[in-house]
């Protein structure tokens, strides 16, 4: 540190608040983080107010709409064993992708032990969670277009907005899984093959991992702002 | 506290082999910071004609038969849209973000240059997809710049099917790439900043772009989403903004939307984008200012707070563009308290680039000449903005010719003239050649005098009620017939100066071959990208060590120095007349 210390950064602390802003805007990298890792959560910030854009508008055509919305319960309602079970379909999706959360937080554990084949197949196991995922949206989307005649111009329920707000958001988050399946994907297979043995640290898969999180989170509010409300 | 030095870290630098590889698909962000501004200045020039084009229609009526009302819509779309997205924004952020960035914190170059990359390769595309616009069946979208639904996309407005289709499609391309080239910028400054370089000792115009590109990645997303459901409405018939309505005397198939809607979510777009443009503006100008002036800025601390605090307020004032649009009046009440709010740090900063002048050991360069300028413009500009925030004023000036002078003022003249002033401060840098000082005088000269020459009769035209993007004004009562001869004598004025804009170009080409040599100093300033050891500078900017720095941009004029300016990686054990008072406490 020797060598630092003429440059002011290391003399002499201040406490309290000033310390805080001092130490934040000292000749450092002001997140200890590594680069990618930083633009990633810059990048989820970006992209929070895409959703909150997106949610904020269902909300507002929702809300000015003279026509009465159509019940969410009943619409994503399915019959299995002869049960009429509302929001069943739903429920599993996100319980699905909740659980991938997991898998994902476990593979990041595994990252950081750098044990190469957990890691690669919980993050594999993550991105087959987040197919099915994607999977079920198309059986959900195909019902709702096969039987229920919603389409994004109009329903038989209720109020246009429903199906253009519906099919609006849940492929934007649906394009959001499936970008992130194939990143994981790309991912798993290069930790599997022993791309980042060289340089020591996995912290790509941190970064994925992130993404991934965000992705899920972002559904916890589509699942309360759409389906629940 | 242990500080960690960076900016070394793992960057493993692409070496280019080619030709290609050096100037076509770089990863070098000056030389991507030069195709940014080289395809922003090109298209700049097609809005400049459209706007010859425009004035010539206003100026002598019916004398051009090529303009008929559509394409007269079209041309001042077109040109508002380029001319705020396309060139301020993309020259700005991707031109001087890219090339000022990394070399004034002393970094190799921007985090993910192959992202860097691809950010250019995409805007560029998302360029091509807007001028394809002028060849489609319909031609480009004449909705005017704010595409308000829902006449943007009924039949009868120019260009409402094609037309709006790859104008929308050109914007969400747009975002695309600045968010790729705006996540390394920020990245960038947070992150790679070299030994010495705290936050509070970056120059202005860093700061200026850092916060603007904060802004750009919390804006844009407001304008994709709407792109993406206008796009939704006329595409597959949603009806996200679309009303019932009848349309060419038939019931239209929409029903229910909220055009509304999108003026909220366009404006909470639209309103931090004039920061995005204004706030680097307001860097660059602060930093030639200090510069020429040979002196410090005043109030250097002030003027980051400023920024920061414009910055932020810059996404609760967005409602003044919507007085007239018949939302709930509170909102207008509020909405009018935070534009007023939001002019007290504007006016800081003014007031400080005059004291910063005070007493200054004035250099009349041409950046000079242009930075003081831009100080004129922009005080008129920011002055009309006070009778343009308050509603009750505002409601009988809205939609006239006063608010055309007024935004034309303050963020179209003011951000060119800082534009301007910065191309001729660092083209030395960029090309090693001086910019020829005789045409860049005259330059000077009749842009600002010409710009004065337009804007400044049309506040007189708007208090007299003149509509603004009026194809004809007919006959009226309020409008007497001598404003024609107003707009006449405008539109010679404005073809005059954009003639001499092609001075400027002439300058550009001639003087990479024939001006003056520049050294690698020449207007002896204390910044890091004038300490580089080339110029102009070369791939990895720093040769193998990087810059240390030890004190702040502003050391200019320091009593008892022997030259009146001490660069930033000077010791302060080589100054000691100089007390540190950085480091006193």
């Amino acid at each position: 540190m020797s060598e630092m210390i003429h440059t002011g950064s290391a003399l002499s602390m201040p406490d309290g608040m000033e310390g805080f802003v001092t130490d934040w805007s000292a000749d450092k990298q002001a997140f200890n983080v590594p680069w990618g890792k930083a633009m990633m959560w810059i990048f989820l910030l970006s992209d929070t107010f895409i959703f909150t854009c997106f949610l904020t508008s269902y909300m507002s055509v929702r809300m000015s709409t003279t026509v009465p919305w159509p019940d969410t319960s009943e619409v994503f309602a399915l019959t299995l064993f002869g049960n009429h079970i509302p929001l069943i379909l739903i429920a599993i999706m996100t319980f699905i992708l909740i659980s991938s959360s997991g898998t994902m937080a476990m593979a990041v554990n595994f990252g950081y032990r750098r044990d190469r084949n957990k890691t690669a197949l919980l993050m594999f196991a993550t991105a087959l969670f987040g197919a099915s995922f994607v999977g079920l949206q198309a059986f959900e989307w195909t019902k709702l277009i096969m039987e229920e005649g919603v389409r994004p111009w109009g329903n038989p329920m209720g109020a246009a907005q429903f199906g253009a707000c519906f099919f609006m958001i849940t492929g934007f988050h649906g394009l959001h899984v499936t970008a992130g399946v194939i990143y994981l994907s790309i991912v798993a297979f290069k930790v599997k093959r022993g791309d980042y043995e060289e340089k020591g640290n996995y912290e790509i898969v941190e970064i994925a991992g992130l993404y991934w999180h965000f992705v899920d989170l972002v559904w916890v509010f589509i699942f309360a702002f759409f389906y629940l409300w | 506290m242990v500080a960690v030095a960076i900016a070394d870290q793992e960057q493993v630098l692409h070496e280019p082999q080619s030709f290609i590889s050096r100037y076509i698909w770089s990863q070098d962000h000056k030389v991507i910071a030069i195709q940014y501004a080289i395809t922003a200045i090109a298209v700049g020039l097609v809005a400049l004609v459209l706007s010859w084009l425009i004035r010539l229609q206003i100026g002598f009526p019916n004398a051009f038969d090529f303009i008929d009302p559509a394409s007269y819509y079209q041309f001042v779309t077109m040109h508002g849209m380029i001319m705020v997205i396309y060139l301020l924004t993309a020259l700005l952020l991707g031109g001087f973000g890219n090339y000022l960035i990394p070399l004034m914190i002393g970094a190799r170059d921007m985090v993910f240059p192959y992202m860097n990359m691809l950010s250019y390769w995409v805007y560029l595309l998302a360029v091509l997809v807007l001028m394809a616009s002028f060849f489609v069946p319909g031609g480009p979208t004449g909705a005017g710049w704010t595409l308000y639904p829902p006449q943007a996309i009924l039949q009868g407005t120019p260009g409402a099917t094609w037309g709006i289709i790859l104008m929308l499609l050109s914007l969400v391309i747009f975002i695309v790439a600045f968010t790729m080239g705006g996540l390394n910028y920020v990245t960038t400054v947070l992150q790679a900043r070299t030994r010495g370089m705290t936050l509070m000792r970056m120059p202005l115009s860093v700061w200026g772009l850092f916060v603007a590109t904060i802004l750009g990645l919390l804006a844009f997303p407001a304008l994709l989403v709407s792109g993406v459901m206008m796009l939704l409405d006329q595409v597959i018939g949603t009806s996200f903004f679309m009303p019932a309505i009848v349309d060419m005397g038939e019931q239209s198939t929409y029903s229910g939307g909220s055009p509304i809607l999108f003026q909220h979510l366009f404006w909470f777009f639209g309103h931090p984008e004039v920061y995005i443009v204004a706030l680097p503006a307001f860097g660059i100008v602060s930093d030639i200012l200090s510069t020429h002036a040979r002196k410090n800025i005043f109030g250097y601390r002030m003027m980051i707070w400023a920024i920061v605090i414009i910055g932020g307020m810059s996404f609760i004032v967005w409602a003044h563009h919507m007085y007239v649009s018949g939302m709930n009046p509170y909102f207008g009440f509020f909405f009018a308290t935070t534009t007023l709010i939001i002019a007290v740090p504007t006016a800081i900063k003014v007031y400080n680039w005059v004291l910063t002048l005070w007493q200054g050991n004035i250099r009349l360069t041409v950046p000079m000449l242009f930075a003081i300028g831009f100080i004129f413009t922009f005080v008129n500009g920011g002055l009309t903005g006070l009778f343009l925030g308050n509603v009750t004023v505002d409601l009988p000036l809205s939609d006239t010719y006063f608010v055309v002078a007024h935004f034309h003022m303050v963020m179209g003249v003011s951000p060119i003239l800082v534009i301007f002033a910065a191309i001729y401060h660092w083209y030395p840098k960029i090309t090693g050649r001086m910019l020829d000082d005789t045409m860049g005088k005259i330059h000077f000269w009749t842009t600002f005098l010409g710009t004065y020459a337009i804007y400044f009769p049309m506040h007189y035209l708007g208090f007299l009620g003149v509509p603004r993007r009026y194809f004809a004004f007919g006959v009226t009562g309020f409008i007497p017939e001598s404003a024609q001869m107003l707009n006449a004598t405008i539109t010679i004025a404005a073809l005059f100066v954009g003639v001499f804009q092609f001075l400027f170009l002439f300058n550009l080409v001639w003087s990479l071959f024939k001006g003056k040599q520049a050294g690698s100093n020449p207007w002896e300033a204390t910044t890091l990208e004038w300490q580089t050891p080339q110029t102009p500078p070369a791939h990895g900017n720093w040769g193998p060590e990087l810059p240390e720095v030890h004190r702040w941009a502003y050391d200019y004029s320091v009593p008892g120095a022997p030259r009146d300016f001490i660069p930033q990686t000077v010791p302060f054990s080589e100054t000691p007349f100089q007390i540190d008072t950085e480091h006193e406490s």
